[in-house]
């Protein structure tokens, strides 16, 4: 019996030891290709068997990193293209969810709109993008609306399906109590639909990203977006790659912090 | 007038594809402070019935009056519990019993005491603060009668509260509710497919036939019963004799299963 004891515990050290070895081999693996990543580019780049101009290096979108740190100019785009971006998303979720609440109280009008929801869902967004800068102007405004625009139907379809799908029979229970439409929405559907409403923010957020930086080409001021698009026209593509790595690293930060808020939100 | 007048009631559901008569000629008189139950094997409309006694379903002809008053939800006198307690996961507990109240614009401390004092009535005392999720089926069974009964409706209506409970919980909680439903006076409906339920706790037993549902017979249960609770009245022997004729009917209904 103790013996018995005694070899599942060795066998539980002995598994979780393999745990650890299994990850620290992952861990390599992971810093093994970044480094050969970075590495072989700086190499190929040096000895000119790729061309450096249009491949630059690591080194040098490194020095050009801190320049831009220095003179200021790399916050302020990130700065742009982050405000842009958070409120591109915060504003397509809630209008898609407005919009959804609106087809969810008329069923008639959600019927009738289907079609053209169908038509918008499908149409490239980003298409848009010459009308919204004429129509808006070009600047802030016009690449927030790119950004929102970009995820407000597939928000509105998604979150719609959901306050469908809410038990019919909560609505039952609130009935009987005399409760109005109004009411029912508040008290059951928008809840009941909170975790599929919270979880279109972490797919809008990506979205988000490419209808601003599509933005930002297009009114070419400002932001990252506007960077890329400079340092191509001048032939600088270490500016272009220092931009894509930039966005790269927030576009992930951005998306785990939402991943992080869906997480606490749920689980209160 | 009675309590509750029902007055030939019909309902036949639509579709695109079929037209389902769920009832036929339904006609019935509760008196206040009675208890009566609905039996009958499912898909006899007994919850169509129940719906259309709420107000939450126009029948498609016939009418239903409560002390001379056609009903309507948002008068808020009937009290209907469904058949599954349908807490809100979200709320808790006191959240889920105050609903009725916030939602009636009565919700003031006196109400809310006398909502909570039911809580332990109930025999839940220490729960206001958890969630559904936290208790076992019989208690949120009882949570969810509290929250039918805050509202003080005139009328009670019960689908199949104790179904999805075990045995021994399902006895318990009938003497409970009936005790409880007693002390109050309230008129209630109960529905169940359970011949004894029927039998120990109510006043009277209306038994449905199916397809379409109608009253196939109706059993005044004797006062000698009506004292007992529930569990009690499982060991009497009047009990007896009406469950082997209710029975008797029922397999009637039912040709195809009987097996006994
Ligand atoms: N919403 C509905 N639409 C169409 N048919 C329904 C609907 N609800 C119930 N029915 C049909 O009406 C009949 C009675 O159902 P129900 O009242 O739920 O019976 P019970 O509660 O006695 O089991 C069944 O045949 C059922 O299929
Ligand atoms: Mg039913």
């Amino acid at each position: 019996m103790s013996q018995e004891k005694l070899n599942i515990k060795l066998l539980h050290e002995k598994f979780i030891h393999s745990q650890i070895i299994e990850k620290r081999w992952v861990r390599f693996s992971q810093f093994l290709i970044f480094l050969f990543f970075f590495g072989g580019w700086e190499v190929t780049s040096s000895k000119q068997w790729v061309d450096p101009l249009i491949f630059s290096s690591p080194s040098k979108i490194g020095l050009l990193l801190i320049d831009k740190i220095h003179d200021g100019t790399l916050v302020t785009n990130l700065g742009v293209t982050l405000t842009e971006t958070v409120l591109g998303f915060i504003l397509g979720t809630l209008l898609g969810t407005i919009l959804a609440a609106i087809l969810w109280w008329s069923p008639i009008l959600s019927k009738v709109l289907d079609p053209y929801l169908v038509i918008l869902n499908a149409m490239p967004k980003v298409a848009l993008g010459p009308i919204l800068i004429v129509a808006l102007g070009p600047g802030f405004t016009s690449i927030i609306s790119m950004g929102a625009i970009i995820s407000v139907i597939i928000t509105a379809i998604v979150v719609y399906t959901s306050f469908r799908e809410v038990d019919p029979n909560y609505i039952k229970v609130l009935q009987t109590f005399g409760a109005s439409r109004t009411q029912c929405f508040k008290e059951a559907i928008l809840p009941a639909s909170f975790p599929t409403i919270i979880s279109t923010l972490k797919v809008n957020v990506g979205l988000s990203w490419v209808g601003v930086i599509v933005g930002e080409f297009l009114v070419s001021s400002k932001g990252l977006g506007y960077m890329i698009i400079y340092g191509f026209q001048v032939f600088n593509f270490t500016l272009v790659l220092l931009s894509l790595l930039v966005i790269a690293v927030f576009a992930t930060i951005m998306y785990q912090v939402v991943a992080y808020i869906e997480k606490k939100l749920l689980k209160e | 007038m009675s309590f509750l007048e029902i007055d030939q009631i019909h309902h036949t559901y639509f579709s695109k594809s079929s037209a389902t008569t769920a009832l036929s000629d339904i006609s019935l008189e509760v008196g206040e402070g009675e208890f009566i139950s609905f039996l009958g094997p499912s898909g006899c409309g007994k919850t169509t019935l129940l719906s259309i006694i709420a107000g939450l379903i126009e029948p498609t002809s016939g009418n239903v009056l409560l002390e001379g008053h056609p009903v309507s939800p948002s008068d808020r006198q009937i009290g209907y519990m469904l058949q599954q307690d349908y807490l809100f996961p979200w709320k808790t507990i006191e959240e889920n019993i105050l609903l009725g109240l916030k939602l009636s614009n009565k919700l003031n401390s006196s109400s809310k005491a006398a909502a909570l004092s039911l809580l332990s009535q109930m025999g839940l005392p220490e729960v206001r603060n958890q969630f559904p999720k936290q208790m076992s089926g019989g208690m949120r069974q009882r949570v969810a009668l509290v929250r039918t009964l805050a509202t003080e409706p005139k009328l009670l209506m019960l689908d199949e509260p104790f179904s999805a409970l075990d045995y021994q919980t399902k006895l318990r909680l009938e003497d409970l509710v009936s005790s409880t439903l007693k002390s109050f006076g309230k008129t209630a409906i109960l529905v169940t497919h359970d011949i004894g339920e029927a039998i120990s706790m109510s006043d009277r037993v209306y038994l449905f036939s199916p397809s379409p549902g109608r009253i196939h017979r109706t059993f005044d249960i004797p006062e000698e019963l009506r004292k007992l609770t529930p569990f009690k009245a499982r060991n009497n022997e009047t009990y007896q004799k009406i469950f082997q004729t209710i029975w008797k009917e029922l397999e009637s209904l039912e040709p195809g299963k009987t097996e006994h």
